[in-house]
């Protein structure tokens, strides 16, 4: 019988996956924006399984807007990669010092 | 069977969601990320979620993954000078994640739901005569329905902002700039001169 816990455990497996991936790939911009979708996936995971054993549909709802918050990013994102390297020609983060911040 | 089906796809989301940070070629880290995707709507199907799961593979594999695809293979990008000195991350890496990990389990071990809160045994599906989209839309726009405008807001400012970002004007091609045209006077652009016989003008 598969239950709640089942969910949960897969949904903080792969978010712990994303923030490895975050680390593992600490350069390469492009990986940390899916590690990043991946940890949102976990999330909707976590939320949709809270709604179905809740046996309440405001999960449901949470989880869309989650994703609508995680398309925004991942094009607000992308963007900002794209003239990073339109400028730098590389998209290699360690060095993103233009601004001296 | 539902526990086969939730084990398969359970198993294919994390090995799916591994290959994506590991890969090599970050076009197949894409490809990963898109079976992660299905096999999360898989999961979203068990739980009775289906209108979530189409929207995953809609938005997620037909929009975000695609753009994803097209920013990889449209940057010529040194992808082997990135690799360098990843494995020197790996230790932190480890670490933290590890610790994320051990706090997450000792919070989901000692979880118990609130008071009034019943976490059911069994799934079950939208009230009777209901479709679990009709059930989703009944309290979407109705009592999230300002959470609802906002979301859409949120993705005008993002198209916005990508619009803005990318956006840029080329040097050296012709455009029509309709505010020079209707300022131009015949003061600024015609001329009368004289032109003596035999000897032409200078302009």
């Amino acid at each position: 019988m598969i239950g709640l816990t089942h969910y949960l455990a897969v949904s903080a497996a792969l978010f712990v996956l994303g923030v490895f991936g975050i680390f593992l790939n600490r350069r390469n911009i492009i990986i940390i924006l899916m590690s990043l979708e991946l940890i949102l996936l976990s999330v909707n995971i976590n939320l949709v399984a809270f709604s179905a054993y809740l046996h309440q549909v405001h999960g449901q709802i949470f989880a869309m807007f989650v994703l609508t918050v995680a398309a925004g990013e991942a094009a607000v994102g992308l963007a900002i990669l794209v003239i990073y390297f339109r400028n730098r020609g590389t998209v290699a983060v360690d060095q993103a010092d233009l601004m001296k911040g | 069977m539902a526990a086969f089906a939730f084990y398969l796809f359970a198993g294919l989301l994390l090995t799916s969601g591994l290959m994506v940070i590991t890969a090599r070629n970050p076009v197949h880290s894409v490809l990963w990320l898109i079976l992660a995707f299905f096999n999360a709507a898989g999961l979203f199907i068990l739980l009775g979620a289906e209108f979530l799961a189409m929207l995953l593979i809609i938005v997620y594999v037909g929009a975000v993954a695609v753009l994803f695809l097209f920013v990889v293979m449209m940057l010529d990008i040194d992808f082997k000078a990135l690799q360098r000195g990843a494995l020197k991350n790996l230790p932190l890496g480890l670490a933290v994640s590890g610790v994320i990990l051990a706090e997450v389990l000792l919070v989901a071990s000692g979880w118990t739901a609130g008071q009034g809160v019943i976490v059911h045994e069994a799934l079950a599906g939208p009230p009777a005569g209901m479709t679990n989209t009709q059930w989703i839309g009944s309290q979407l726009y109705t009592r999230y329905f300002f959470v609802f405008s906002m979301s859409g807001l949120i993705l005008l400012a993002a198209m916005v902002g990508a619009i803005v970002l990318t956006h840029r004007r080329r040097v050296g091609n012709k455009r029509q700039d309709i505010g020079v045209q209707v300022a131009r006077t015949p003061a600024g652009t015609l001329g009368v001169g004289k032109a003596p016989v035999g000897q032409g003008v200078e302009l």
